[in-house]
């Protein structure tokens, strides 16, 4: 019941959110956040009285026996990593889009806030049909949130976004059914029931078909080089809100989905494959890298640098092992923090001189010292300096790796070369040099520096104490790397 | 009293934290206390730690203070742990000496600028860090300080912000730098994967039972933290950034640009010194390296105008003599030299800023000359600073530990004395080119108006560092000269002696001679040429040397090389793909569906009867499909 | 019963089939298309009866009554159709209601 809680809440505060509107166009923000809220501390609940063990918290109803269909949630620590992240995402996103959305409140925080709940549900579902519903549920709203309040191009930047993540839907959609029919072959009994599939024994050609219709899916939403190119747009063209909750969580689906599903279910076909997904890893490093360093919109720069990140994550889950798997843990969780910030630092920025554009942009920090200090603090953040969480992710994953492929390593490592570049480059460009276009708003205010506090503490939390965190998710990976306990060729770091 | 240990890096840091929160609300007497005190009182801990360390050595001769534990999973499990021995010791009591001498010095000098505030948060960051950088037990808490300094040299570099020209100097500073950071990374995952922990001692023990000497993974190991300690200490190739560098704060100049952060590889080397040893083609490659860039550095210095940069190249000079020493296996000579050689650089650094800051920041100096007379104490100590820098015999500091240095390559193993000759030679040049920046700058006719204008807070570092730029040098002479050994003595529980060579006093003597004879020499040809501009100096106006001196000026044409090697093919790549080619793949999937559509909508022509026609031709067709095949 | 052999009625039934298919291609008069539908539909209808005569069965009656009711319907719409039609375009010409086009 806690965990249906957790979908159910912001379910219930966006039809709230919604219809409150006609009392005062600031009731659903007040609304989102209370459910928001609510939502998170039933979160800490379970994590502080969870039961022991890898799984926290689980539910288990009856949907639709006939096909074999259950509602079963699961909560482990990487769920509940990954859900804090979504709600704490979530509040922040609300927060800082207070002036920014005017019109059509209701509809904005209900869109917002059932993709919030689709979210929560991917990573709670451990039924692979109701996972695809969740999949599904997230996606529709998103759509909504860029096509309705997104900038100058949003209409082309959503139609993209969606037929990129239905397509990619559809392909898991297919290697789910497959994979739930070639059981009913083997035992006579239809399931979508996450445990009961993982046991089962595939071929090599079967299960390496099946396991590729889901890493295609999970990795055009991470995204993954070369199905990355829609990530740019919608990023850009999406609300602050929009863009937060698409860099700082909808990514994090995918990779979430690499690591619950798409290994455990399939580790040899995943380990024969992991050198090209590696490979693709360390290629999205380098090529987001300088692909954000090329850009003139500060927004699709700071989307491009997700590409780069995420192919850490990539990287990472590939090798399989435990350092890089925390790595992974920790990238994500800093990433979503770091490059959230920066895009609601950008949505500061755009509502204070009306552009996004560099070229256009300079000098802003004589005049907006506050927003730019921030500004810089999250570059650095992001081209990972010792002492914030993205360092600490990446030092991880490319330790780990390099057990795993040593030359790829070396590869992405360079992206550490590449990340200064563009992340000190959006420095200069924006704050430094001479004053080009004055703002029309003063330096931050009280709202804004608390939401913008919040952010750099906790990646500076998560830089100098990621202990807590790793803690939390070590039993789940652990539980994660038995599961597939067929490979023992990997190499691990266990204790 | 050691238990105070985490102060050091604590207070700089606190101060970073409380000026960064305040974000410039804070009146500048509030921030200069905040700013200097903290590095001030830091120092204080660090004489108090240094006093109760030589008094009542702990056991082992190390002191180690765990923190908090960073990281643990599985067996890699690095900590927040300090470690205080003999070698970082010395360095912790230089950085946050001279750091405060510098930080009194800019409380004055940086005073009225509108970024006082962010000045001093910056300056406070990079002490914190450079002290976490050599007190860190493990090499990935040295990594975090030593990224930590990096970022603060970017950050100070590039103060002016208005200017792009300082964002440029900063930017390919931090990335130049990164280059061999990204190295270093790789290096420690290297260690790591093979050695199983990256604690500093327990590497040191591991290395030598895992690898033969001369193993591949051992070469390759040293090879990848050469890397990061090339990018930091400016030196071949890496070493374009430094002379840009000069585009921040004097102050900035003096205390990370030239006194502590670029010596950090000079530390990294010497802590992980066994590494090295089982090396030895790294090792080799560390001094022919460090010859080869005090060469270079210092015929562009000879060559500069701009008065920071001359000071910029020595800087590179000096530290290739450190690298130099390293190579060599005269580690103690190394941070003997880096001691010295951050006090006189130090104060030469600053003198060189009190004197800009008369003239109105004129940066040239042949438009300067003549200025003993009205900056006195400027002079005074610049002339001790240059002395000290071109190694004057017995008086000056830089003249015991340049010695060890030449001593220490003299009777190494390998490639002696050539790597001394290097050496001798550089010490020629360099004592002309300081010289030169001496006579030019003081001597000969005035030509700018020049208004003495510092208060006791400059006034008080000159004078502190000028003691110690002479003085600094007697814990260690040589043993025609009182064979003082307080610093190696010191340093003996970390870092190993050099092997003692069979060569008599009288050798060593002879070396001593020549060395010294080499340094007035140079004073003497600067003297010649740049003062007396005696006959034979005529021969720097021909053509040839002409050309020569702007491929010296341009730093032998790196830059040059880089741009055209790396940046611009960057560059171009990066425009060229600004909008993405794989996009362009999918904007093609798009294209072929919008054109086959503008083709197949023609079929819908409206007309029922042509509909009738195809709706007959298809049955036609169906049929006779059935039929026939 | 010696009646006319099959061959016989499903030739005239392709025929008329033919014949109508030619006059709903060839005509461009909305009323001349839809009387060649009927033909064409009688046509049909003439080859069912023709097979049901043949095999004794009364399915070809059967089906002959679904063409007719089909025939019937058509016809009524398809009038109302070509009245609407003619009211907006002010001409029975099929080729001149292209609205649809692509």
């Amino acid at each position: 019941m806690m965990l249906a809680s957790l979908i159910i809440i912001p379910a219930l505060g966006a039809i709230l959110a919604w219809r409150s509107e006609r009392l005062h166009p600031d009731a659903p923000r007040w609304i989102a956040l209370g459910a928001l809220a609510a939502a998170l501390a039933v979160t800490v609940a379970v994590w502080m009285h969870g039961q022991d063990g890898p799984w926290l918290a689980e539910t288990n109803w009856s949907w639709i026996p006939q096909l074999g269909i259950a509602f079963r949630l699961g909560l482990d620590g990487l769920s509940l990593l990954l859900i804090l992240l979504t709600l704490a995402l979530g509040i922040l996103a609300v927060a800082a889009s207070w002036t920014e959305i005017a019109e059509r409140t209701g509809l904005f925080h209900l869109t917002l806030l059932l993709t919030l709940a689709g979210v929560v549900g991917v990573f709670l579902a451990l039924d692979l049909f109701l996972f695809f519903f969740f999949w599904e549920l997230m996606l529709v709203p998103m759509y909504f949130i860029i096509a309705v309040w997104g900038h100058e191009e949003r209409i082309g930047a959503a139609i993209k976004f969606f037929i990129f993540t239905q397509g990619s839907g559809l392909l898991m959609l297919i290697a789910i059914l497959a994979i739930a029919l070639v059981h009913l072959q083997a035992t006579g009994r239809l399931t979508f029931d996450y445990f009961e599939l993982m046991g089962m024994a595939l071929g090599p050609d079967v299960s390496l078909f099946i396991m590729l219709g889901f890493f295609v899916a999970f990795a055009v939403k991470l995204p993954a080089f070369p199905f990355h190119p829609w990530l740019p747009d919608a990023h850009t063209q999406a609300p602050t809100a929009g863009s937060v909750i698409l860099a700082g969580v909808l990514l994090k689906t995918g990779a979430y989905g690499l690591l619950r599903f798409v290994v455990p279910l399939f580790p040899d076909a995943a380990m024969r494959f992991a050198p090209i997904a590696m490979l693709l890893g360390a290629i999205g490093v380098l090529y987001g890298a300088v692909l954000a360093f090329a850009q003139n919109d500060v927004k699709r720069l700071v989307a491009d640098s997700s590409i780069s990140h995420m192919g850490f994550v990539l990287l990472g889950i590939f090798a399989w092992n435990a350092l890089a798997l925390k790595g992974v843990v920790v990238q994500m969780i800093a990433h979503g923090i770091s490059t959230g910030a920066l895009f609601i630092i950008v949505g500061l920025l755009q509502e204070r001189i009306h552009t996004r554009d560099l070229r256009l942009m300079g000098g802003l920090s004589a005049q907006l010292p506050r927003l730019s200090m921030i500004g810089l603090f999250f570059a650095i953040a992001t081209l990972g300096l010792p002492g914030l969480g993205n360092f600490v992710g990446e030092f991880l994953v490319l330790l780990g790796s390099f057990d795993a492929n040593p030359p790829l390593t070396i590869v992405a490592a360079a992206g550490l070369v590449a990340a200064v570049i563009y992340a000190l480059t959006l420095v200069q460009r924006a704050f430094h040099g001479e004053l080009r276009r004055s703002s029309s708003a003063p330096d931050l205010c009280l709202r804004e520096m608390a939401v913008m506090a919040v952010m750099m503490i906790l990646i500076l939390w998560l830089g100098v104490r990621p202990q807590p965190l790793l803690d939390t998710v070590s039993p789940a990976l652990l539980n994660l790397q038995k599961l597939d306990a067929s490979h023992a060729a990997l190499t691990e770091h266990q204790p | 009293m050691l238990a105070l240990l985490w102060l050091t890096p604590a207070l700089p840091l606190l101060g970073f934290v409380i000026l960064f929160a305040t974000a410039g609300r804070l009146p500048a007497s509030a921030v200069a206390a905040v700013g200097v005190g903290s590095v001030g009182l830091s120092a204080v801990i660090a004489l108090i730690i240094t006093a109760s360390f030589l008094t009542t050595p702990p056991e082992g001769d190390f002191y180690r203070q765990v923190l908090w534990r960073w990281i643990a999973i599985g067996s890699f499990n690095p900590e927040v742990a300090f470690r205080l021995d003999p070698l970082s010791l010395v360095m912790m009591l230089v950085i946050t000496f001279v750091g405060f001498l510098i930080h009194l010095y800019s409380s004055e000098f940086m005073a009225g600028d509108e970024g006082y505030s962010r000045f001093f948060a910056s300056m406070n960051l990079f002490v914190a860090a450079m002290l976490i950088l050599v007190l860190a037990d493990d090499l990935l808490l040295l990594y975090a300080g030593w990224e930590g300094v990096g970022l603060c040299s970017y950050l100070l570099i590039g103060f002016w912000y208005r200017d792009p020209a300082n964002g440029a100097a900063a930017r390919k500073a931090f990335i130049v730098t990164r280059i061999g950071d990204t190295a270093m990374v790789v290096g420690l995952i290297l260690l790591f994967t093979r050695l199983g922990t990256l604690a500093i001692p327990e590497l040191m023990e591991r290395a030598p039972q895992a690898w033969p000497a001369g193993s591949a993974t051992a070469t390759a190991a040293a090879a990848l933290l050469l890397g990061g300690a090339l990018g930091k200490s400016a030196q071949i190739p890496l070493q374009t950034w430094l002379p840009d560098a000069m585009a921040g704060p004097t102050p900035v100049s003096a205390l990370i640009h030239a006194a502590t952060m670029v010596t950090a590889g000079v530390y990294l080397i010497a802590r992980t010194h066994v590494l090295f040893e089982l090396a030895p083609a790294i090792q080799l490659a560390v001094a022919a390296i460090g010859a080869a860039t005090l060469l270079l550095a210092a015929f562009s210095a000879l060559n500069q105008h701009d008065f920071k940069r001359i000071l910029a190249y020595s800087t590179i000079s000096q530290i290739g003599y450190m690298f130099l020493a390293l190579g060599a296996g005269a580690w103690t000579a190394a941070i003997f030299h880096f001691m010295t050689h951050a006090f006189f650089k130090a104060l030469l650094f600053l003198a060189a800023g009190a004197v800009m800051m008369c003239i109105g920041d004129e940066h040239d100096i042949f438009r300067m000359g003549g200025l003993w007379r009205r900056l006195p104490l400027a002079f005074a100590s610049f002339l001790i600073g240059a002395a000290s820098l071109a190694a004057l015999p017995l008086v000056t500091a830089g003249f015991y530990s340049k010695d060890m240095i030449l001593w220490g390559a003299w009777t190494s193993g390998r490639g002696g004395p050539a790597l001394w000759a290097a050496g001798l030679i550089g010490a020629l040049v360099t004592a002309i080119y300081i010289f030169r920046a001496v006579f030019v700058v003081f001597f000969g006719e005035m030509q700018i108006a020049a208004r003495s204008r510092y208060g006791w807070r400059i006034a008080v570092p000159l004078g502190v560092l000028s003691v110690l730029a002479l003085g600094g040098g007697f814990v260690e002479t040589p043993a025609a000269l009182g064979h003082v050994e307080a610093f190696s003595r010191l340093l003996e529980a970390v870092l190993p002696t050099q092997r003692e060579v069979a060569a008599a006093p009288a050798t060593q003597a002879t070396v001593m001679a020549i060395a010294s004879f080499a340094a007035l020499a140079g004073v003497f040809i600067a003297y010649l040429v740049y003062l007396r501009r005696v006959r034979a100096a005529t021969i720097l106006d021909t053509s040839a040397v002409q050309r020569l001196h702007r491929f010296w000026l341009a730093g032998w044409g790196f830059d040059w090389l880089y741009d055209r090697v790396l940046v611009r093919p960057f560059l171009w790549f990066a425009q060229l793909n600004r909008d993405d080619a794989v996009d362009a793949v999918y904007d093609g999937v798009a294209f072929s569906s919008r054109v086959s559509h503008a083709y197949l909508s023609r079929t819908q022509t409206g007309r029922v009867r042509w509909y009738a026609g195809w709706l007959v031709a298809g049955s036609l067709a169906a049929i006779a499909i059935a039929v026939f095949a | 019963m010696a009646g006319i052999p099959l061959s016989h009625g499903l030739l005239v039934a392709v025929v008329l089939f033919a014949l109508g298919l030619v006059g709903v291609l060839a005509r461009r008069n909305l009323v001349f298309m839809l009387m060649s539908i009927e033909i064409m539909l009688n046509a049909a209808g003439l080859a069912f009866i023709a097979g049901g005569a043949r095999w004794a069965q009364p399915d070809g009656q059967i089906m002959f009554i679904l063409v007719l009711t089909l025939a019937a319907a058509e016809v009524s719409v398809g009038l109302a159709l070509i009245l609407a039609l003619y009211h907006r375009l002010e001409t029975l010409d099929a080729d001149a209601a292209d609205k649809l086009k692509g």
